[in-house]
C-alpha cells in the first residue's frame, strides 16, 4: 500500500464546507420545525452500537456496515441507519411513558462504499418513527408529514411511490404455492429485473391465466384507479386486505390534499428486509437516486422486546440539497478593519452591529498580509485605522 | 414533454440498436451512425444519445446521468448496478463460455482463469464448487491458455470462430446473452410516460419478429 498524502480521507468520507453547511442547517431547521409542529420529539442515539443488537436488526447489507472491536473484543458497528437504534430506545424505555410514541431525528449514518466513489459513506438522514400505532391513519400521517417536510424545504418536483409488501407476498403465494418459489419471484423484483421476472414466469408450469396475473403486476401503476386493477389480479380476503389498506391510505392522503404527489405502485418492494406493510420511496427530478423511503415495520420492535407495530420514514439531506440546488444562501458578513490603537472603538462598533443581528468580522489590519485581496471578499468594510475620528467606509 | 437521455454502447450493439429504434418509428438523422461525437442531440424527438464503452453504460444509468441505456446481459451480470432491466431487445445474441486448449484439465491446486468478467467468472466457478484464481485481461483473452498464462478463459462467444482460429475448444456454456433496455429507477418514475411509450414501441418491434 502506498503512503497516504496528508490531504487524503477514507473512501466516501466528505468535508462539509461553509456554504454547504449553511444550506444543510437552513433545511434542517425548516424540517425540524415542521416535524416538531406535528408533535414529533427529537432525540439522539450513540454513533456506536453493538453488532449483535442494532447491527443485526438493521436492514443494511452486512458488507456495507463499518465494524470495529471494543476493548473486550465485542463487535461494534457505526450505526448504518436510525430505525434500529430508535427501536432499541423505544422498546427498552420510552414506550413505557407514552404509547403511541412519535420520535424524530436528524443524524449521520454510515454505509461503507466498496466499488467506487461518487457516493458518500457518511451522510445525514432526517426522519420520524411512529411507534405503537398499527392503523392506516398512522401510515398516512407519516407519508403526509414526509410530503409537508419536503414542501417546507422548498422541493417541488417529486413523487412518492407507494406499495404494499403483503400484496406482492400474497399474490405470489396464491399463484406459485410455496414460500420458496415466491421468494425467487420476489428476488427479481428486488433486483428490478423485469426481463428475468418475465422469463421466469414463462418457464413456470402455470396456466396462462396465472401467468398473465403475474405479468400484470409489472404494468399496474398510477393513481387510485390502479388499486382496482390490482384487485383483478388477486383473490380472497388475504389479498383484499392490503388493497383495502392502500385504498384507505389514498383516501386519507386526499384529505390531506397531497394526492398529486402520490403514485400507487403495487409492484414496489423494498430491499429493507424489516418492512411488513405499506412501503414507499421518494423520487425527485434531477437526482438519480431515491432521496428517501419508509414504510411499516411491525416485527422490528419484537427483536428488542416490545410487541408493537411501527411505521416511519427517512430521507437524505445530501440528496435533498442536490434536488433543491438552491443558490448558496449567503449571509452578508461585514468587515471591521482596525489598527491596534483604535481597537476598543472597533469592539464597540462590532458589538453594536452584532446586536442588530448582523454578522461581523473584527480584524486587526496588521494581521492580514494582502489587505486588498482580503477586503475584496466583503461588501461592507468599516475602516477604523489611523487617528481617531477619521473613520470611514471604503469607496 | 421531458427530454430523454439514452446511453448507447459503441460498436456492434450500437448499429443493431439504431436499426431497432428507427423501426420503432424514432426519426434519427442519417449521419447518426458514422458520427464521431460522444453526445448526439436529436431535438425533433427530444432525445439525447451518449456514446459510451459498453461496460460503462450501466454506470451512467445508475448515477442518473442517462435515463435509459442499452447494455449486454454480460455487462449487467458483471457490474450488478442498481437499474431496472425492462426489456430483452433480442439483439446481439451470444453467450458466455468457459474455453481452453483441447484435452486439458484444470490445475488442481490453483486453477487459473483469464477473463474480462472477473465477477461473473468467480461466481460461476464458486457455484460449481471450485475455487479459482482470476486474472483480469482487457482484450485478446484467447491468448492466455496458448501462452500458458491460465488453464481456462471465460469470454463471450458468438460464432465460435475466434476460439477455433486460435485452437481453443469450448468446455462449458455459462449463460446466454442478449442486449437489454435498462432504466434509472428515478427516471422510471419521474419520466414514466415517455419511457413506457418507448418500451411499448420497442416491444412491438420485438414481438413482430426477429431483428438480428
Amino acid at each position: 500500500m502506498s503512503e497516504l498524502f496528508m490531504f487524503e480521507k477514507p473512501m466516501g468520507m466528505r468535508d462539509t464546507f461553509p456554504h454547504l453547511y449553511r444550506m444543510k442547517k437552513e433545511i434542517r431547521s425548516l424540517v425540524e420545525q415542521e416535524m416538531t409542529g406535528w408533535g414529533y420529539e427529537f432525540l439522539e442515539t450513540p454513533t456506536l452500537e453493538y453488532n449483535e443488537t442494532v447491527g443485526e436488526a438493521s436492514a443494511i447489507l452486512e458488507q456495507q456496515v463499518f465494524k470495529l472491536l471494543d476493548q473486550q473484543g465485542r463487535s461494534l458497528v457505526l450505526r448504518p441507519d436510525m430505525t434500529a437504534p430508535i427501536a432499541r430506545v423505544a422498546a427498552s424505555k420510552l414506550l413505557k411513558d407514552r404509547n403511541p410514541l412519535r420520535l424524530a431525528y436528524s443524524a449521520n449514518v454510515f454505509r461503507a462504499q466498496q466499488r467506487e466513489g461518487g457516493r458518500p459513506a457518511e451522510f445525514e438522514q432526517m426522519g420520524v418513527e411512529l411507534i405503537g400505532d398499527g392503523t392506516v391513519s398512522a401510515d398516512a400521517e407519516t407519508i403526509a408529514l414526509l410530503i409537508s417536510s419536503l414542501l417546507k424545504a422548498g422541493l417541488k418536483d417529486f413523487t412518492i411511490s407507494i406499495g404494499h409488501m403483503e400484496f406482492v407476498q400474497e399474490l405470489f403465494l396464491q399463484i406459485v404455492g410455496t414460500e420458496e418459489r415466491a421468494e425467487q419471484l420476489r428476488r427479481y423484483l428486488y433486483d428490478k429485473n423485469y426481463v428475468g421476472f418475465r422469463k421466469h414466469v414463462e418457464s413456470l408450469p402455470l396456466s396462462s391465466i396465472d401467468k398473465q396475473r403475474l405479468l400484470g403486476l409489472l404494468s399496474i401503476r398510477g393513481n387510485g384507479e390502479s388499486i382496482l386493477d390490482a384487485r383483478s389480479l388477486i383473490e380472497g380476503a388475504r389479498g383484499e386486505k392490503p388493497l383495502t389498506e392502500l385504498q384507505e391510505l389514498m383516501g386519507i392522503l386526499n384529505d390531506y390534499g397531497y394526492e398529486e404527489y402520490i403514485n400507487m405502485d403495487v409492484s414496489l418492494v423494498s430491499h429493507m428486509s424489516y418492512y411488513t406493510g405499506v412501503v414507499f420511496e421518494v423520487y425527485a427530478d434531477r437526482v438519480g437516486y431515491s432521496i428517501g423511503n419508509g414504510g411499516r415495520y411491525n416485527h422490528l420492535l419484537h427483536k428488542f422486546g416490545a410487541e408493537v407495530a411501527a411505521t416511519g420514514f427517512a430521507f437524505r439531506l445530501d440528496y435533498l440539497i442536490e434536488a433543491l440546488s438552491p443558490e448558496a444562501a449567503k449571509t452578508e458578513t461585514e468587515l471591521i478593519l482596525f489598527s491596534s490603537e483604535r481597537r476598543s472603538e472597533a469592539i464597540s462598533l462590532a458589538n453594536e452591529l452584532r446586536t442588530e443581528g448582523k454578522s461581523v468580522i473584527s480584524q486587526d489590519v496588521t494581521g492580514i498580509s494582502d489587505v486588498d485581496r482580503y477586503t475584496a471578499q466583503f461588501h461592507e468594510v468599516h475602516w477604523i485605522v489611523g487617528r481617531a475620528g477619521k473613520s470611514g467606509g471604503r469607496e | 414533454m421531458k427530454e430523454l437521455t439514452i446511453a448507447m454502447p459503441k460498436g456492434r450493439i450500437f448499429e443493431e440498436a439504431v436499426v431497432m429504434l428507427k423501426r420503432a418509428g424514432y426519426k434519427l438523422p442519417p449521419e447518426f451512425e458514422d458520427s464521431r461525437k460522444l453526445i448526439i442531440e436529436v431535438p425533433e424527438e427530444k432525445l439525447r444519445f451518449i456514446l459510451a464503452k459498453p461496460m460503462d453504460v450501466p454506470t451512467y444509468v445508475e448515477h442518473g446521468v442517462a435515463d435509459l441505456g442499452i447494455a449486454g446481459k454480460d455487462v449487467m451480470l458483471e457490474e450488478e448496478r442498481n437499474v431496472y432491466e425492462l426489456l430483452d431487445l433480442q439483439i446481439s445474441h451470444c453467450y458466455l463460455a468457459v474455453a481452453g486448449l483441447p484435452n486439458t484439465v484444470m490445475n488442481e491446486v490453483a486453477p487459473r482463469i483469464a477473463t474480462k468478467y472477473p465477477a461473473v467468472a468467480s461466481s460461476y466457478f464458486r457455484e460449481q464448487g471450485e475455487q479459482v484464481e482470476i486474472i483480469k485481461l482487457n482484450g485478446s483473452i484467447e491468448i492466455a491458455p496458448i501462452i500458458g498464462l491460465t488453464d481456462r478463459i471465460v469470454d463471450i462467444v458468438s460464432t465460435g470462430q475466434t476460439l477455433r482460429d486460435n485452437g481453443l475448444v469450448e468446455y462449458e456454456r455459462i449463460v446466454d446473452i442478449t442486449s437489454r433496455l435498462i432504466v434509472n429507477p428515478v427516471s422510471y418514475r419521474i419520466k414514466h410516460r415517455r419511457i413506457q411509450e418507448m418500451v411499448d414501441r420497442l416491444d412491438e418491434i420485438i414481438s413482430a419478429g426477429s431483428i438480428s
